[in-house]
This record gives structure tokens, sequence and C-alpha cells, in this order.
């Protein structure tokens, strides 16, 4: 296997007197899926932050390719080619596929101030960049964005990522709001997307779809991270107990169990 | 598949507008005469929709963009006083006088786009201060130097020519300006890279901002834009009727409002066309100054384009429900 793309080495941050991250070291390949879990405030939003150069360590290093780097913003992260998708993020409703697909980024054909906007190219493109990835029920590239499935949504942001060059794509939660069958189309690209080698981090909630996709995870709790291990490594009982914070979950199914034998099988009341 | 070019016209944004003012002429020459569409009627109505339309299309766009600008209703006023008090009272030449105007555009629009950008305040509530602000420093600066609230212009003959002649007795020679800049906004929108800025920006300021979109330039230029376009439509007034007051310009924050929306502007962003707003200006005009061509009296007026505000409304929400769940029809 190639070396990581990117890096954290012993990376702690801290906003003023209260510490988000604690000592974390976390590495991400070409090629792989990186499953980043916790729970809500465990500190995976600061994290993916830091990847993507919003935020600076407060101490320890990022490292990109193997050497140390510092990104000044968000922007030179960007250009390395490190990509973060947010939910809906980068699509808008009333525009359509072409002209979202290429916003910030215009085609243009003609010269100096007579440079217009080439539609067709575009649509083109874009149309043939999204089926690449799987969703073939996209073929007009003038449909407004607001027409489409939230997992169509989803998949045109990462097919957008990736036309423009993305090495490393960042998925801020891409299923949490999309149902089962959406969500499926959505890990299917993001396998798409590894089989083109890029190196995905891929933050959720929900531990059936991590192990669905992922090669590599980290359970991040309260700012540290709680556990790192390779797939096939645990089982889904043990991450769902990791993320609740320990033995939280297996506590209350315990509670629970107590209590439905000591009722004739009923379950307590909330 | 006949049809299909006219649905295909139903999706765009401006279709309601162009519907509408296909409504309202046939209904004021059924109720009216014809008269309305020959030389001397249709002059009344291009008058009020070219003062009014320069100030539409900036609106508008700020409009697309998620913002919106009513301090334009002090500057209309702002930029005649300001030609009048320099050129007219002061006997500068007139091109000081002109400047000034547009300068003082520029500096309101500045503001407006300062502080909308820099703090969390609403556009509407910023320019709702820059609309009182302007309006008293007008009034109380008039007053302090001229002593009145009224000062009269003698424009010289090439600024009378370009910017406050009638063309053929009647026409205000802004009509063409309005044409022109029209055509201008219609380029930078929908054919310059530039446009989709504006729309991506109305549609979700945040995600724009990733995709690299100057955001804080770009709602500066358009606040400038809007308060300049006032400031222009002031001075080419002051400039044809030789004269300046401080008051007026207040019914042009709603009717320009109005003209947008018909036009089929989302006014909370992301949607709408410059030929929309083109179109929205003219079925407002031709409301405005139709009644005075139909036998019924003058004060129903406001109730005929109250109507048609919410049935523009109406109408523009289907369609573009219906550009939002459009899909092609699938090959088979």
């Amino acid at each position: 296997m190639a070396g990581p793309i990117l890096e954290l080495e012993n990376v702690n941050k801290s906003f003023g007197p209260i510490d988000v991250l604690y000592d974390i070291t976390l590495s991400v390949h070409p090629g792989e899926v990186l499953c980043l879990l916790g729970d809500n405030g465990a500190g995976k939003s600061t994290l993916i932050k830091t990847f993507a150069g919003v935020y600076k360590p407060t101490s320890g290093t990022v490292k990109f390719e193997g050497r140390p780097i510092v990104f000044q913003n968000p922007r030179e992260a960007a250009d390395l080619g490190i990509a973060t998708v947010h939910q809906f993020g980068g699509t808008f409703p009333l525009m359509s596929i072409g002209r979202s697909f290429f916003v910030g980024r215009e085609l243009t054909k003609g010269f100096g101030p007579f440079k217009i906007y080439d539609r067709k190219a575009a649509n083109e493109i874009a149309v043939k960049a999204v089926r690449e990835f799987g969703i073939t029920r996209i073929d007009d590239g003038d449909r407004l964005i607001g027409g489409l499935s939230g997992g169509e949504r989803q998949s045109l942001a990462i097919a957008r990522a990736v036309h423009f060059g993305a090495r490393v794509l960042i998925l801020d939660e891409p299923t949490a709001a999309l149902g089962v069958k959406e969500a499926a189309h959505v890990l299917r690209i993001v396998l798409e997307a590894r089989r083109r080698g890029l190196a995905v981090i891929f933050i959720t909630h929900n531990v059936i779809h991590a192990m669905t996709v992922g090669d590599h995870f980290a359970v991040l709790i309260k700012g540290a991270k709680a556990a790192d291990f390779r797939k096939g490594e645990k089982t889904r009982e043990e991450i769902t107990d990791l993320m609740a914070g320990g033995e939280a979950m297996a506590e209350l199914e315990a509670e629970i169990e107590a209590y439905s034998t000591a009722h004739r099988g009923h379950p307590p009341p909330v | 598949m006949n049809n299909l070019s006219f649905s295909n016209l139903l999706r765009r944004p401006e279709a309601g507008a162009f519907l509408g003012l296909v409504g309202v002429l046939v209904f004021f020459v059924v109720f009216g005469s014809t008269k309305f569409l020959e030389p001397a009627g249709a002059a009344s109505w291009l008058n009020v929709a070219a003062n009014l339309g320069i100030i539409a299309l900036p609106i508008g766009l700020l409009m697309i963009a998620g913002d919106l600008d009513i301090s334009i209703g002090a500057m209309i006023p702002a930029g005649s006083m300001t030609v009048a008090v320099l050129s007219g009272y002061y006997d500068l030449p007139i091109w000081v006088g002109m400047l000034g105007a547009l300068a003082f555009g520029l500096i309101v629009g500045l503001v407006n786009g300062y502080l909308v950008v820099h703090t969390a305040v609403p556009s509407l509530i910023v320019t709702l201060g820059t609309l009182f602000a302007v309006q008293g420093l007008m009034l109380g600066t008039s007053v302090l130097v001229t002593g009145t609230t009224s000062v009269a212009l003698t424009a010289d003959p090439w600024a009378k020519f370009l910017f406050g002649q009638f063309l053929a007795g009647s026409f205000q020679v802004i009509i063409l300006w309005w044409v022109a800049i029209t055509a201008i906004f219609i380029f930078f929108i929908h054919f310059s890279p530039y446009g989709n800025w504006i729309f991506a920006m109305g549609g979700d300021k945040v995600s724009a901002r990733n995709a690299g979109i100057p955001t804080t330039r770009l709602t500066m230029v358009l606040f400038v834009l809007s308060a300049m376009s006032a400031s222009f439509v002031g001075m080419c007034q002051a400039i044809l009727f030789n004269s300046a007051q401080v008051s007026g310009g207040m019914t042009f924050i709603f009717n320009s409002i109005i003209s947008v929306v018909v036009g089929g502007v989302l006014l909370t962003g992301g949607f709408g066309s410059v030929i929309g707003i083109f179109f929205g200006t003219i079925t407002f005009a031709v409301v405005n100054q139709g009644i005075y061509f139909t036998t019924f009296d003058r004060n129903w007026s406001s109730l005929i384009i109250g109507v048609m505000l919410l049935v523009a409304v109406l109408m523009n929400n289907t369609f573009r429900q219906m550009a939002l769940t459009y899909s092609p029809k699938k090959k088979k």
C-alpha cells in the first residue's frame, strides 16, 4: 500500500480554555475509506475542519504526502485536492445541474470581455460526470437541482468534487438525512470514489453505513481517539457501544432486560 | 410534442411576467382603447417603465442574490438634488454635478454594502436606516445651503440631449438608456460567467463562498449598482424637468419591488431573470398608466396592481414548481 496521503500527528486543538481535540494521530490512504465515528460533540467536526485547513492545530502536525504542512486557509487545502462535501452543500436548489456543477469555476467560451458561459458544454460534462458515478436518472443538465432527490444531490456534489481534482474527499454525514435507498446510493458512490483511488473520510452516526464502506475506523469520544481499528476487527455491537461512550448502551440494554424479566415481558414505561 | 416549446417557456422565470403583460395589454385594449398602443399612449407608460426599470434591474439582482435595497427611495431625490445644487445653485459645470450625483450613489451603495456584509443585520433594516438617513441629510443640507427644498437647474445642451430630452415629442430619452442597460444586464447575468455567482449566492451563500465566489465583493458591487442607478434616474429627472425637489421617490420602493416580483424573481433569492424584470416593469407601468385610457376611475388602479401582484406571485410559484419537478420524458 502506498503511504498515507494525509495524516495528523499528535494533534491537539483547543479553543481558549476548552480542549476539543486531544492527541489525535490518524492517517488516511489513497483508495481507502476512513470512517470517523462519534457521538455529537465528540469533536468530529473540529477534526475534519483541521484536515480541511479551516482550523490550525494548537500543537502537533498535519502531513500531506508525508511532508509536514500548515494550511493558512481552506483554499490552500482545496488547491491540494482536499474537498469537503457537506450534507446538501455545494448544490443550489434553483439552479440547473450544469450551472451548479460549475459554480465558481464557470466554463466559458470566447475571448476577453465577451467570454460567455458555455451552457451546452457545461451541461454535457456535468451529466457525464454524474452518470459515471452511476446516477443514470440524470440526463438533462438543464434540470433544476431542487428536482433531484437528496441522494442525487449528494452524488452530484461528490461527482463535482472528484471532477475538479479532489484527492481526499471529506464527507460530512452524507447519509444522515437520507432514506434507506438513497443512502445506499451514496454509499455506492463512496465505493466508486475509493475504486478511483481517492482517499475518503466518511463521517457518520450510522454504524451499518460505516461497516458497509469502511476500511479503517476511528471512534472519537470527548475529543480523544477511543479506538482505531481495521475492517473486521470489531463487531457492530462493539462499535455502537464505543460510540455511545463505552458501556452506556450495554448498561441500558441490561436494565431493560432486567425490567422486562421482572414485569412479565413488558418494556419499562418511558 | 407540439406544446414542447410552450411548456419550456412556462418553466422559465419570466413566464409569469410575459403572460401577465399579455393579460394586462388585452385588458386595457378591451376596456380602454387601442389609443393606448399608439405613440402618444405608449409614451405615457414607456416613460414610467424606463424610470422605474433602471432601478428595478439592480433591485432584482439584489433580490436574486438574497438581499434588498429600499434606500433607493431616498437616492432618487438625492441624485436630482445633488446635480441641481452643484450645477444649478453653485453654477458649477453640469458634468461636475452629474459626477457628484453618481459619486453620492457610490458612497451610499458602499455604506449599504459594507454594513450588510460586516454586520448580521438584514439588508432590509440596513437600507431602511440609510433611506431615512439620506432623506434627512438631503432635506437638512438643502435647507441649510439653499434655504429651500426645491432647486432650479439649467443643463447644458449636450447634457439635455443625452439625459433629458423628449424624443418625437413625448418619449423621454431615458427609455433608450433603460433598453441599453437592460441589454448590458442580460449579457452579464445570463451569458457572462458572473451571472452564475449571483444565482449561487442567492441559493446558498455559504456554499457559494465555499465554491470560491467572492460573495463579499459581489454584495458590495450590487448595492453600489442599485444606489448609483437610483441617483442616475434622479439626475436624469432633474435635467429633464430643469428642477429638483427633496421629496418624492418613495413610491419607487414599492413599485420596483412589485415590478421585480411580477417579473418572476423569487423574494428569497436564487431565481429570476433580467428579461423577466423587464417585462414585469412594463406590466406594472401599463397597469399604472392604462387606467387613464379606460372609463374607470383612477382610484381603481391600486386595486388592479394589488390583485395583479398576488396573481403574479401565485402564477410564478406554480411555474417554479413546474420547473423543479420537470424531468424529461423517458427515452424508451
